[in-house]
């Protein structure tokens, strides 16, 4: 900060905020930058293959995926090649799952600097989601190579890469909503109950099930009530949106008007928990 | 002009007896929450209570008392990390606080890595930072180590890293809490110094210390918090003064705060004999601990320190003893103590002897002053004599 600005005047009192407080955050627009590139500098210091395990991870758990799922259980991909098929989904997922449990920990982690120094606390949660997208970035890299080495050499796939950016950012940013919200949500509730530390990773098992990731969406409608609780689920609209370039029959608007309001609900009431909360984290943290 | 802090009946209120851990679980909620439908309370004490005082551009105060006064918990409602119960404070500045040499700093990082991330999360811009990295580097002297992971740094060249970043802030309102009670005796000279520099430049600084010395070179202004009130606010020669005479009648006893949690050890209370002693008399105190189990080896760590903080000297005490779970008494007596005429803290523990743990310490929280005797040949001894008395010594003519 520089010393020129004399005339800032504020008052420190006990009442809860009311607003997001989104001026503020812009005004530490810069921590964002550093914690995200903190994490991402210590999460690949001292390996030897570096960012290459933000490519290398999601292509070995796609292998195995078209192994076991397509090729010994014989799940249907709806008119996906397997490989691009579950990719597509483990991207997202990825994304979303490790956005969470990055985000849900992050309050707790940073515990140490919360006591000490004053900034906006959202910065903590929305920088780990930022460190979740760098890895997910990488490893786009990979899928688009993949799809420009369908597109030549397998007869009969084709597709737009404009209507896939298009349609997969859509899924991109349904997840990164969604993880924002939930994800200050059980920041802040992990703050205050450690309980969550034990309910976060037990979440992320329960919602890859509910996830269409490894299956298609389709699978979904022999089972009415199913369909509904996954309807709810923003990686459901995440994950239809992001396979629907690939020729994926499973597209249903109307689940995907479900997924964008509860993604929507999602992130206002995460990020509103976590504000009114945020005051007392330093006392419990 | 408007004062630049104007703090105005700021009340903090912390929860206990409640919460068991460092932290609460859905189970303690919900049995609190029990106790209060059926009219228990929730036991509850001010950290603060009614605070108010303006301070000026410019000024340098500081702010002293006893640990649990309140002093570290005002900095942080100043620091707006954790908010007042009741009470309003107008801030008209920039602040930066220091309640920590380092925050942030990560060991997996290079020293140059560390001195951004510190920076940043101090409230420097990047520009500002890229600016100055040369001083910031220049000051702390360890610029060949500056690509080098932060993990390799001794602690006192972290320190020094850390605190060449923080002098290098550039607030209207500075507020340092204790930092300086780390590091050498060098490296407190050169922060103590650049803080002097600060203040003398127009800065507003709010310095909270357990040294005396300090906060008299550094403040104009002193004022003395106990038990989360305020005690006095004046010059800072008046402020010390009436702080160093209550010290000497009140502060030879420590009693714990009350606890419900009786899973851990711990030291209920120590309690001088007197508030001061001859140079020639045995210093005796009482102590009451309380174990949750029973401890094999009881160990006892006495430790005394003079008012600047430094060590004068140690005792460890083996027992021998295992003792069973439950409250103890214990009567100590230190006969031949060799300390000059001066104000002192003693410091208590007790641990396990095998392996060795501590189980709780007292640490720097009794006070007690040892008197100068007058033997009949107007003799009195003055502090540039040093610490220790000889006593056993002696001379003959040969």
């Amino acid at each position: 900060m520089s010393g020129s600005n004399t005339n800032i005047e504020y008052s420190i009192k006990p009442n809860k905020p009311t607003q997001l407080g989104l001026t503020e955050l812009w005004r530490y627009r810069e921590l964002f930058y550093f914690f995200t590139w903190r994490d991402i500098k210590v999460k690949y210091k001292q390996t030897i293959l570096g960012f290459l395990w933000a490519i290398l991870q999601p292509l070995m758990m796609m292998m195995v995926f078209v192994f076991f799922f397509s090729k010994m259980m014989k799940m249907p991909t709806n008119g996906v090649p397997p490989p691009i098929f579950y990719l597509s989904g483990l991207l997202l997922w990825n994304l979303f799952s490790s956005a969470l449990s990055g985000s849900a920990n992050s309050m707790v982690e940073n515990a140490n600097i919360i006591k000490k120094v004053y900034f906006p606390r959202l910065v903590i949660p929305l920088s780990s989601v930022l460190v979740s997208l760098f890895d997910f970035l990488m490893g786009l890299i990979i899928f688009i190579g993949m799809i420009f080495y369908y597109e030549f050499s397998v007869p009969g796939f084709d597709i737009s890469i404009p209507s896939f950016l298009g349609y997969y950012s859509i899924g991109v940013l349904l997840t990164i909503i969604s993880a924002c919200g939930l994800g200050s949500l059980l920041a802040a509730l992990n703050v205050k109950y450690r309980d969550f530390r034990y309910v976060i990773p037990f979440l992320i098992q329960l919602l890859m099930f509910i996830s269409p990731v490894i299956y298609p969406v389709s699978m979904l409608k022999g089972y009415p009530w199913l369909e509904k609780i996954a309807s709810f689920n923003p990686l459901t609209g995440a994950l239809m949106a992001g396979r629907m370039p690939f020729g994926s029959t499973d597209m249903d608007w109307g689940m995907m008007g479900i997924s964008w309001a509860s993604a929507g609900f999602i992130f206002i009431l995460g990020l509103i928990y976590f504000r009114r909360t945020e005051s007392y984290f330093a006392d419990l943290a | 002009m408007k004062p630049i802090i104007d703090i105005q009946g700021i009340w903090k209120q912390y929860q206990i007896g409640g919460q068991k851990g460092r932290y609460l679980s859905i189970r303690e909620s919900i049995s609190q929450m029990g106790r209060q439908l059926f009219g228990g309370k929730k036991a509850s004490f001010w950290a603060l209570s009614d605070i108010s005082f303006p301070v000026n551009k410019g000024e340098c105060v500081g702010i002293i008392g006893k640990n649990g006064a309140g002093k570290s918990t005002l900095l942080k409602i100043l620091s707006s990390i954790t908010p007042p119960t009741k009470g309003k404070i107008t801030m008209r500045g920039r602040v930066a606080s220091l309640l920590e040499v380092g925050t942030g700093f990560h060991n997996e990082l290079t020293g140059r890595e560390n001195i951004f991330l510190n920076g940043s999360i101090l409230g420097m811009k990047r520009t500002e930072i890229i600016h100055q990295l040369d001083e910031i580097v220049e000051f702390s002297g360890v610029s060949q180590f500056l690509d080098t992971p932060l993990k390799h740094y001794s602690s006192g060249m972290q320190l020094r890293l850390a605190f060449s970043v923080a002098a290098h802030l550039n607030p209207e309102i500075l507020l340092i809490d204790e930092v300086l009670a780390v590091g050498d005796a060098e490296f407190q000279r050169k922060c103590l110094g650049k803080m002097d520099e600060v203040s003398k430049s127009g800065r507003t600084i709010i310095f909270i210390s357990h040294d005396l010395g300090a906060v008299s070179q550094l403040c104009s202004r002193g004022i003395w918090l106990n038990e989360g009130q305020m005690q006095f606010d004046g010059p800072v020669d008046d402020c010390l003064q009436n702080y160093e005479h209550w010290i000497t009648q009140h502060g030879n006893k420590h009693i714990a705060p009350q606890q419900e949690d009786l899973s851990t050890h711990s030291i209920l209370s120590v309690q001088l004999s007197q508030n001061s002693y001859d140079m020639d008399s045995a210093i005796d105190f009482s102590m009451k601990i309380s174990l949750a189990e029973r401890v094999q080896h009881l160990v006892f760590g006495l430790m005394i320190r003079d008012v600047r903080g430094k060590v004068v000297g140690s005792q460890v005490i083996h027992t021998g003893r295992t003792e069973q779970k439950g409250e103890h008494d214990y009567q100590v007596r230190i006969p031949k103590h060799s300390l000059a005429p001066d104000h002192y803290t003693l410091s208590v523990s007790i641990a396990e002897s095998s392996p060795h743990n501590v189980l709780d310490s007292v640490v720097n929280l009794i006070t007690f002053e040892i008197t100068s005797i007058q033997k009949g040949n107007n003799f009195s001894w003055d502090r540039s004599f040093g610490p220790i008395v000889f006593h056993q010594a002696d001379i003959q003519k040969i």
